[in-house]
């Protein structure tokens, strides 16, 4: 009997496992709530369209911000309606992947510091000082390079500490694009993706964790999306952009780095916004796309479709208002007809 | 008994009753106890096995790619080439674990010895008890004071350590950097406060039952508190002592999220210990969210299967030694 026993334990504890493995359905769109997941750069925008929203129609919005690379892992395993990312996925990318792709709204990189009696906007880099920077070649503020571009300001003899993100994220994608853009050295050490093997520096886990890190520790370096700094009243540098001018972070910069684009004509609307020409442009914007599935059930589709619709035609104020820039109304319309074709049915 | 007859009715008295007698036996309560036990027990060692085993199964793409060693060898941990090496990551989880022993252990022997040696009767208690309280707090708490409280004050110290100790011949150069406050030597003083508790709180039990009589005599030959501790009390509590400090070593090479707050999370080796670093815990908690690509996820899923061989390997060198020491006891008896 105590054979029979022991075998009748295996059984059922092997029971168990098998109940544990089998995977719960979970319904990321109902008729009343929809789910989204990824890119912390759009979290603030999402965040006050979706409450805009649920007063309006009734339908929540459940988005949670766990980075680019999250939200892209997500919408491909299908357990999220929309996956959001601040890296677009190259059109062979998304055909293997059976995704579609649109964008969002526009917003801008800016790089911030931490030097006792430098407030914001004092400061002026170049893309190629700040790769030298990150690369760990200038390792002091008053390095030649940046007292050049910097010949009024007292520079302190204090070594720069880079701080960078340790987690996947499109900020990461769209600072590290734009630095290879204007470094060779860059581009061909280190490269450009959500994450990247950092040459040197401490890693802060999300943008949250990049701000702390550059509040706390004087003569420190960083990158994060313009409304955190904003939020924390950091300083931030002026940047001189492919124009060779010194501008500030503005919506007129980020939306002029947009009107360069033909967003129209990009298959699968695959733009960069890095590195744009004109006088005003902000060198280091970017934009956000929603990723959905294209076998998603067609109501998923269509509620999420209907959301972000919605955002374009009432959220545009909004979005102004955290300086998110809304995309040109051509645009619009493009991804409206872009639903339609990639997708078989519209709203 | 009567096995020939044939049962038939209701009422055939004792042989309708060895089934029924049998039955209650089996389910009485102690043969259900007995079962419940034995399927707890298969549970857990299922359970075990199973992780192992599905970790390692997860982690043959990795394995294929890189291979056992090549993995282990490398140093380059790159997203973007897809080149992944687990090196950093076993340097860092075994040095800020280090770091946390040679530190956290004479602190808790000298806790231990304070209670139980030391201390006039009334203090015993609030001592014992505050330093219970250190194993409650949960470990995100700590990763949070360490961030916000202790890593501003130690940034203030570090000019003075990289001042003083940076400029000893041989070892200075573990004590250069700029002050961040955050890196392995933080996290490092952070894991030894966490092992504090379950260190000290061992070597205390064991310190107790050592014979009073043994104490006594020894302080009647005229030794002291130290002499008393150092050669009377431990060598009589060895392999308790060391099963403990093994616990704590457990403890503080799985530590995760209060690391990944302070230890900076760089890739990178560095010969300072004030420099940014980061442990195979450390790395698993920030990238396996936003690992996109199956190599990715494979390589993170191979770097917990190294963390299990290590602290699998650590406790197997704690039986070892336990029990070489206990040979050695029972040899000198």
């Amino acid at each position: 009997m105590k054979k029979s026993l022991l075998f009748l334990s295996l059984l059922l504890s092997l029971a168990l496992a098998a109940g544990a493995l089998a995977l719960a359905t979970v319904s990321s769109a109902d008729e009343t709530s929809i789910t989204g997941a990824g890119s912390s750069w759009v979290y603030p925008l999402v965040a006050k369209w979706s409450a805009a929203y649920t007063t309006q129609t009734g339908i929540k919005v459940n988005y949670q911000s766990i980075g680019s690379g999250g939200g892209i892992a997500q919408i491909k395993a299908g357990t999220v309606a929309f996956g959001a990312s601040d890296m677009p996925l190259k059109p062979e990318d998304l055909k293997a992947a059976d995704l579609i792709q649109f964008p969002t709204a526009v917003a801008g990189c800016v790089v911030s510091y931490n030097l006792p009696g430098i407030g914001p906007g004092k400061l002026i880099l170049s893309g190629p000082v700040t790769a030298d920077i990150y690369l760990g070649q200038i390792k002091k503020w008053n390095d030649p390079a940046i007292e050049k571009l910097n010949p009024d300001l007292k520079l302190p003899d204090t070594d720069i500490t880079v701080v960078h993100r340790s987690d996947g994220s499109g900020t990461t994608f769209t600072f590290t694009n734009y630095l290879s853009k204007v470094s060779p050295e860059w581009k061909e050490k280190v490269g450009s993706n959500t994450s990247v093997s950092w040459p040197t520096g401490v890693g802060g886990k999300g943008s949250e964790g990049v701000t702390s890190y550059v509040q706390r520790i004087p003569g420190s370096i960083g990158y994060v999306e313009y409304a955190y700094v904003l939020e924390t009243h950091g300083s931030y540098a002026r940047m001189i952009n492919s124009a060779g001018k010194v501008v500030s972070p503005s919506l007129q910069g980020f939306q002029d780095a947009s009107a360069h684009v033909d967003w129209t004509r990009a298959q699968d609307f695959y733009v960069i916004l890095t590195d744009q020409p004109g006088a005003e442009t902000w060198p280091i914007s970017g934009c956000t796309w929603q990723i959905l599935r294209k076998n998603a059930p067609k109501d998923t589709n269509i509620a999420v479709m209907k959301f972000f619709d919605w955002g374009f035609e009432h959220g545009q104020d909004m979005a102004k208002s955290i300086v998110y820039g809304p995309l040109p109304p051509s645009t619009v319309k493009a991804i409206k007809s872009y639903w339609k074709t990639e997708l078989g049915y519209g709203m | 008994m009567n096995g020939s007859d044939v049962v038939v009715g209701v009422d055939t008295g004792p042989a309708s009753e060895e089934p029924r007698a049998a039955a209650k036996a089996w389910l009485s309560g102690d043969s259900l106890f007995h079962a419940a036990a034995v399927f707890a027990a298969v549970v857990a060692a299922t359970t075990l096995f199973g992780t192992v085993i599905a970790i390692a199964y997860d982690s043959r793409l990795s394995i294929h790619t890189f291979g056992i060693w090549g993995f282990l060898k490398s140093s380059e941990w790159n997203p973007v080439t897809q080149t992944f090496g687990a090196f950093p990551f076993i340097i860092g989880t075994l040095v800020s674990s280090a770091i946390a022993m040679v530190l956290g252990v004479p602190v808790s022997f000298g806790i231990a010895v304070f209670i139980v040696e030391i201390a006039p009767e009334w203090i015993k208690r609030p001592v014992a008890g505050a330093i219970e309280l250190l194993a409650a707090i949960p470990s995100i708490v700590y990763g949070l004071w360490g961030l916000v409280v202790f890593a501003p004050v130690f940034s203030q110290m570090e000019p003075w350590i990289s001042n003083s100790f940076g400029k000893i011949p041989g070892i200075g150069a573990l004590f250069q950097g700029p002050p961040m406050g955050i890196g392995m030597l933080t996290a490092g003083i952070v894991l030894a406060i966490m092992v504090l508790p379950y260190i000290s709180s061992i070597m205390r039990d064991v310190f107790m039952v050592v014979p009073s009589s043994l104490r006594e005599s020894a302080y009647a030959l005229g030794a002291t508190t130290w002499e008393v501790a150092w050669d009377v009390i431990l060598p009589y509590t060895r392999s308790a002592v060391i099963g403990g400090i093994f616990l704590g070593l457990g403890r503080a090479l799985g530590e995760t999220m209060a690391v990944t707050f302070v230890i900076g999370n760089s890739n990178m080796i560095s010969t300072s210990l004030l420099m940014p670093s980061a442990t195979i815990p450390s790395v698993l908690a920030n990238e396996f969210t936003e690992a996109t690509s199956k190599l990715y996820v494979s390589s993170l899923i191979y770097l917990g299967l190294i963390l299990i061989a290590v602290t699998l390997t650590v406790r197997f060198l704690a039986v070892l030694l336990i029990r070489h020491l206990g040979r050695k006891e029972g040899a000198a008896a």
